[in-house]
């Protein structure tokens, strides 16, 4: 499995793997960054709606073309018909939150479960037609690649690099809503737009996808990209570019990984090397990341323990939180028994000199702007200049007593 | 006509009916808190949980099916939360990353264990089986009373009716403070009420409703049934009352009618063969939902008029 494996990911497992890989990536990457701007406007599912209410435009385009004599099965037909109900079902949701006093996620829900409703019910009855036995179009529900025509290949490639220019082509009016609806609007830029765009997009990419992620899984190519993006940076559009490498690399080596063995449908792979992406960045992310935050949260709870330790010291006052013990211990400022150390004494004296010339540069008139910044924890040294400092320890006086 | 229809029909619309229910009603508090796609969640994750149950039983007995199935529901809440608060990610983005993984990570179960002798597919868990639960040892209706015949029921028919019940009798029992705390969560806590008490059991509720619908129905009826009913009772009125009332009026009419289209529409328009129940049910609600769209007497936002 592994050579196979490995054949896949270096292109060299036949022509139409190779199409799906890179098809795959295409997709994958278009998938993040658009769904990043549906995220980042906060309606991730809208594209759940758009997903499912690809289906009845399956099998009503099936049943047209075999009505008209043509192939059912042919893809680009297929894709066109879900095109039309995708979008259909979008702005059934875009009017039912508007016209009525439902919310939006009540209308995505309700045209969602409809729409599927409805698709299934055409599906069972083109189970019945003769021509529909062998359709294969429940392969559309969960993404099959397996056994795929060259020239579904080739749409999905170009469908994946169509979808990857327009995003690249309107990233500036969509980074901008996404960040600031409002300013955006100020700028001059029609939000209303903007957002059919990026809803166009997101439908654009669903279609794409109904091959090789299926129609209900393309929903989490739309979103956890982004979302596993949005742990890495503050920034818009870094998001944007984190999400589609993350989409892409996702795409390739599901695509590739699905390649390798059977019975490893394309589209849960993909979206499971997805999922892994993002518990890495929910977990590891040096921004957002779990661990970051918990470390973060340990360096200010060691600091602040050393920082009341210290006064206690000066203060000659018993310490007994155990934490603060241990920090102290460690950092060699108290000796085993509690008492302080050389460098301890000194290093209380400075503390308590800061908490002094603290409590009177809260009372200077030039220190407004400085209050924001005493947290107790930073040295005076790095907030004040020399002749600042100069006029508070005038101000302080002599000093009364230094250390224990 | 009468002892075919018993055999044929009569349970099958009776599950529907009665599952229909059990969903709309915590549906209606779902709606109002908005946490409506909260059953679409649920209903993705019920896969993966029937797929777990069964490796690890071997069987496709309901019971543990049932349990699999509620304990994923459960990790799915428990997992969209965690999500939530750790990367203070919007609830909506959250759903999405769960349950497309988890749905994904069942498919993919599925398809590598060899499931193919029992029936148990990713179609059958979306549409259902409803019109399979037919009541072989029914004559006509007289044996609604023969307890031999009443003995051999379709196994789902009790169940859901259970399930039924206890919404419905949870609903009643809790619906002052299920109201107040819907309406007006903080008045409801210096009431007393326990709000994230009351907001948890609502989704468990939800997901024991959307479990037990799912093994008779498919989770496509669970999850216009959350939705569509309760949505267009809402549009029709202002009073939580009678928009409950609404809703199970809603639900009985979309479940009747779904089954009935399904089953006789094809042949009216000279088909030969039935459609699924469970597509047509989601269907009629929908169009049910449509017309309170466009008709419904309170369907404006406070503050817009009526008509315009």
């Amino acid at each position: 499995m592994w050579t196979t494996f490995l054949d896949a990911l270096l292109l060299q497992a036949g022509y139409n793997a190779a199409l799906v890989a890179v098809g795959a990536a295409l997709l994958g990457i278009a998938a993040g960054t658009s769904g990043t701007f549906l995220v980042l406007r906060k309606r991730a599912l809208v594209s759940d709606a758009i997903a499912h209410a690809t289906l009845p435009g399956i099998g009503l385009a099936f049943i047209c073309m075999t009505a008209l004599g043509g192939d059912g099965r042919n893809l680009a037909g297929l894709m066109l018909g879900s095109a039309l109900t995708a979008a259909a079902g979008l702005l059934l949701v875009a009017w039912i939150s508007r016209a009525t006093r439902l919310s939006e996620d009540a209308a995505i829900g309700a045209v969602l479960s409809v729409f599927f409703g409805f698709g299934i019910v055409l599906l069972t009855l083109i189970q019945t037609m003769s021509s529909g036995r062998q359709a294969g179009l429940d392969g559309l529900l969960l993404g099959s690649t397996a056994g795929m025509l060259f020239q579904d290949g080739i749409i999905i490639a170009i469908g994946g690099a169509l979808a990857v220019g327009a995003v690249f082509a309107l990233r500036r009016p969509m980074t901008l809503v996404a960040f600031d609806a409002d300013f955006a609007k100020a700028s001059g830029w029609n939000v209303g737009h903007v957002d059919l765009a990026i809803m166009g997009l997101v439908l654009g990419v669903a279609v794409i996808g109904l091959k090789t992620a299926g129609l209900i899984l393309i929903v989490a190519m739309l979103i956890i990209p982004a979302v596993a993006a949005r742990f890495w940076t503050e920034r818009t559009e870094h998001v944007v570019l984190g999400a589609g490498l993350f989409g892409g690399l996702s795409g390739y080596v599901g695509a590739a990984l699905s390649a390798s063995a059977p019975a490893l449908p394309t589209g849960p792979v993909i979206v499971l090397v997805c999922a892994f992406l993002f518990v890495l960045s929910l977990l590891f992310a040096p921004i957002r990341g779990v661990l970051a935050s918990l470390l973060r949260h340990r360096r200010f709870q060691v600091r602040v323990h050393r920082r009341q330790g210290l006064l206690a010291l000066a203060h000659s006052e018993a310490v007994h939180d155990r934490m603060t013990l241990a920090v102290l211990r460690r950092d060699d400022l108290i000796r085993a028994d509690g008492v302080a150390t050389d460098i301890g004494r000194a290093q209380a004296a400075k503390a308590l000199l800061d908490e002094r010339r603290w409590e009177i540069v809260r009372q200077m008139q030039f220190a407004e702007g400085l209050k924001a910044n005493f947290d107790g924890l930073t040295p005076i040294e790095g907030v004040l200049t020399k002749d600042e400092l100069a006029e508070v320890d005038r101000r302080l006086g002599p000093l009364s007593i230094v250390g224990g | 006509m009468g002892s075919e229809f018993v055999m044929l029909s009569l349970t099958p619309i009776l599950i529907g009916i009665l599952a229909s229910i059990a969903c709309a009603l915590p549906g209606n508090f779902l709606i109002l808190r908005r946490q409506a796609l909260i059953g679409d969640a649920i209903s993705h994750v019920v896969l993966p949980g029937i797929v777990v149950a069964f490796l690890l039983t071997g069987t496709v007995a309901s019971l543990p099916m049932m349990i699999g199935a509620a304990g994923a529901a459960i990790i799915a809440v428990i997992l969209i939360e965690t999500i939530k608060r750790l990367g203070r990610i919007e609830p909506g983005a959250a759903m999405g990353v769960v349950f497309t993984s988890m749905f994904a990570g069942g498919v993919l179960l599925l398809e590598q264990s060899d499931t193919s002798s029992v029936h148990l597919d990713v179609e059958h868990a979306l549409m259902g089986n409803l019109e399979s639960l037919i009541w072989f040892a029914a004559d006509d209706w007289s044996s609604l009373l023969d307890p031999v015949a009443l003995a051999a029921l379709p196994p789902e028919l009790p169940r859901i009716a259970a399930v039924c019940a206890l919404v419905a009798g949870l609903t009643y029992l809790f619906w002052r403070p299920l109201k107040i705390s819907t309406f007006d969560e903080g008045f409801a806590r210096t009431m007393g009420i326990p709000t994230t008490a009351i907001s948890i059991g609502l989704v468990i509720a939800a997901a024991v409703a959307a479990v037990a619908a799912f093994d008779a129905v498919g989770s496509i009826i669970v999850i216009a049934m959350f939705i569509c009913p309760p949505a267009a009772a809402r549009l029709m009125t202002n009073r939580l009352e009678v928009q409950v009332g609404w809703s199970t009026v809603f639900a009985v009419v979309s479940a009747v009618l779904g089954y009935v289209f399904a089953g006789y529409g094809p042949l009216w328009l000279g088909g030969q063969h039935a459609v699924s129940a469970a597509g047509m049910i989601a269907t009629v609600s929908g169009v049910i939902l449509g017309l309170a769209c466009l008709f419904g007497p309170q369907r404006k936002r406070v503050g817009e008029a009526a008509t315009d």
